[in-house]
């Protein structure tokens, strides 16, 4: 199996998702980690609360992964993303990519955490002091 | 034919639920569907853009929903 995709409600393990994706034919890995951000357009963030749409969700990452390993010499690739209330400093995604040569592992794996961005029904909501908001839902 | 509608994100506030009824013609497509939800719950409209899933997918305009359907209104993607 080269491919691993997950949902999860608790704190992430970077160091099980590397140990997942390295294998005796991999020549690199590369390691997109999501972390959450203090503030936003200079203000103060409080918490993220990320929701997803389970099951859809994980049908188009595995969506992104299976285009992965179809556009790029790829060997495993791993997205595991958290849901709940995350605080600062916290890991809500991560994404590992295995593959022979390093020029691949990176390609796939920016395109996997851009592609994730704008099709994956996850959705993450700021709180700040004085009020929430659900990111991007307005213009 | 009544289908049931999962909200999700900003959605779920707009409908103050995570699963409304809606009733509509038999042969109603998902633009129908997105029609009448927007004359009930004009703040959908302010919304920078929605798609419909229908069983787990993105749905397009013209496909036909149906009361088996698991149907969902997807507001803007923010995961990652």
């Amino acid at each position: 199996m080269n491919i691993d995709i997950k949902i999860l409600n608790e704190p992430l393990n970077i160091q099980s998702c590397i140990d997942w994706v390295m294998g005796p034919e991999c020549g690199g890995i590369d390691v997109f980690i999501g972390t959450v951000r203090n503030a936003t357009k200079g203000k103060t963030v409080v918490q993220l609360e990320f929701e997803a749409y389970e099951a859809m969700a994980l049908l188009e990452m595995k969506k992104i992964a299976e285009d992965v390993l179809q556009k790029w010499p790829v060997q495993k690739i791993l997205i595991h993303h958290r849901t709940g209330v995350l605080n600062i400093g916290e890991v809500p995604v991560v994404i590992a990519v295995a593959a022979a040569h390093r020029s691949a592992a990176f390609e796939a794996c920016r395109y996997t955490i851009d592609t994730l961005k704008q099709s994956v029904p996850i959705w993450k909501k700021e709180v700040f002091e004085d009020g929430e908001v659900w990111v991007a839902a307005h213009p | 034919m009544k289908v049931n509608i999962l909200a999700f994100g900003i959605v779920k506030d707009i409908f103050s639920k995570s699963i409304i009824e809606v009733d509509v013609t038999d042969t109603a497509t998902v633009a129908i569907l997105k029609t009448q939800l927007e004359e009930k719950y004009p703040r959908l409209k302010q919304l920078s853009s929605y798609m419909v899933a229908v069983n787990n997918e993105y749905a397009w305009q013209e496909q036909l929903i149906d009361t088996r359907d698991e149907i969902a209104i997807i507001p803007p993607v923010s995961g990652g």
